[in-house]
């Protein structure tokens, strides 16, 4: 690992004043889980560090009339203990789950879960974000690309967005917070991630000089929310495919869906003809039959990942399933 | 250098250290406490977990500078008297080791687990185990001592 400049700063400004124009002036530190791997790779090699740790506004589950606060600083046991969040947001509750090991859950944070960068294997081993060969064309589609997007993957990005709570998310309406010099901007967690177009680019929104503060999700009250991951073992992994769907109920009528889909695409993905096929319908097998068979239309699989379209199906129709069950 | 002082199985200590140095570095090299092992360095094996601040916490990954000022307690810390504390015990009495290089860690998880659900059921325990890998795969044995360091611990309290 590179060495580095060490700085714990208590507030939120004094923060943003530490960071650099570049990546490599300065990484923010929360749980650290992903970016001291990242930075004993030399896949991160930043001048310095910036812990949030020490900022206590960054902490915190705060509930009122307007929705739920998450400071970016709560960590993942402390979201999945949080009886709010058990309640009414059953679909945060089954992401933290998924993150299967007590430990992670310890240290990741949500803001850093949100910040994650990608598991892709050329990414992770040093070949870029965009994975390019010696000839500047993508490695992935010729390559082995079984964890890849078999959405949004015509190029040049074709990584899968590696986020346990952008889906869920996306699908409840969260915005986040962004604090940078210049100010605070609030924006939708769906716009906050991005497919980047140049290897310089980054998979969201974040400036090098800005910090993701805190999530706000809109009250769920009479909200069925759900999220099912698919994996391939139930010990600590990233799933394969996921769902995370959002019903607004009018009796057993279906009046507004969200359905977002998980490692398959580099963003969170909006399953936006599934949403039109529930919205209006009696949310009853038949339905969601078809819902779970709309959510992959469209889907462009590469050579050796076509298995994850039958997986994102399926994740949508047990999402379903169990929005339908729950009482609300 | 930064002075880093915490507190490592009930005694206060002070090091002086290269920030960006894992925890695990410190107390194996500079503290000489090498019952916290090494195993992946990324954090994805379980093998250096310590208790930081009572929760299981994985050092190879966690900065020295982040535990200025809390308490550490790594598996040296566990015996008291020279009598083991229940969860060694428990693993000893049911031979939970082969080569015993992923135990400290899984001990010390299993500490923190029994503290918070002291009858687990065999799924709990799996689930509360997740982030430890054994290689030489002797997970059946692994359950049972825990199993067994319940029924000790309860025995004991």
């Amino acid at each position: 690992m590179q060495a580095f400049e060490y700085a714990r700063p208590s507030t939120v400004q004094e923060a943003v004043s530490l960071l650099g124009n570049s990546w490599e002036d300065a990484n923010l530190l929360a749980g650290g889980t992903d970016l001291l791997s990242l930075m004993k790779d030399y896949i991160h090699t930043p001048k310095r560090l910036v812990s949030l740790k020490g900022i206590k506004e960054l902490e915190g589950i705060r509930k009122s009339a307007g929705g739920l606060r998450i400071g970016a600083l709560v960590t993942l046991e402390e979201l999945l203990r949080n009886p709010d969040v058990r309640k009414e947001y059953p679909s945060l509750a089954a992401a933290a789950r998924g993150v299967a090991s007590p430990q992670m859950r310890n240290m990741g944070t949500v803001g850093g879960d949100l910040c994650q960068r990608p598991r892709c294997w050329y990414f992770r081993l040093g070949f870029g974000l965009l994975a390019k060969g010696p000839n500047g064309e993508s490695l992935v589609p010729s390559g082995d690309n079984r964890y890849h997007a078999i959405f949004n993957n015509r190029g040049p990005a074709y990584f899968v967005s590696a986020s346990s709570f952008g889906p869920p998310l996306v699908a409840l309406g969260a915005t986040v917070n962004l604090v940078s010099p210049s100010g605070t901007r609030e924006l939708p967690v769906e716009k906050f991630f991005v497919a980047p177009a140049t290897e310089n680019a980054r998979e969201n929104v974040l400036a090098p000089n800005e910090i993701l503060t805190e999530i706000l999700v809109p009250p769920a009250a009479g909200v069925r929310n759900a999220t099912y991951e698919v994996r391939q073992k139930m010990a600590l992994d990233y799933p394969l495919a996921t769902a995370s769907v959002a019903l607004r109920m009018r009796g057993n009528t279906v009046a507004s869906a969200r359905i977002v889909l998980g490692h398959v695409a580099p963003v969170p993905w909006r399953a936006q003809a599934a949403e039109k096929a529930l919205t209006g319908k009696t949310l009853n097998a038949a339905a969601i039959e078809e819902a779970a068979k709309a959510a992959v239309q469209g889907a462009t699989p590469l050579s050796m990942n076509g298995y994850k379209v039958q997986l994102a199906s399926v994740a949508v129709k047990r999402a379903l399933e169990e929005a339908a069950q729950a009482r609300t | 250098m930064a002075t880093i002082k915490f507190t490592v199985n009930g005694t206060a200590r002070s090091v002086e250290t290269e920030p960006e140095r894992p925890l695990l570095e410190v107390l194996r090299e500079d503290l000489g406490l090498t019952g916290t092992k090494y195993g992946c360095g990324e954090g994805q094996c379980g093998a250096c977990t310590v208790l930081l601040d009572g929760r299981p916490t994985l050092s190879c990954i966690t900065p020295a500078r982040e535990v200025q000022g809390r308490k550490v307690t790594t598996i040296e810390g566990l015996a008291a008297n020279g009598k083991l504390h229940p969860v060694q015990q428990a693993f000893v009495e049911e031979s939970a080791m082969q080569c015993g290089y992923c135990t400290p860690g899984m001990v010390l998880r299993t500490v923190s687990l029994l503290e918070r659900n002291p009858n687990p059921t065999d799924g709990e325990i799996i689930e509360g185990l997740n982030g430890h890998l054994c290689r030489c795969n002797g997970y059946h044995r692994i359950v049972a001592a825990v199993r067994r360091a319940a029924v000790l611990a309860g025995k004991q309290s």
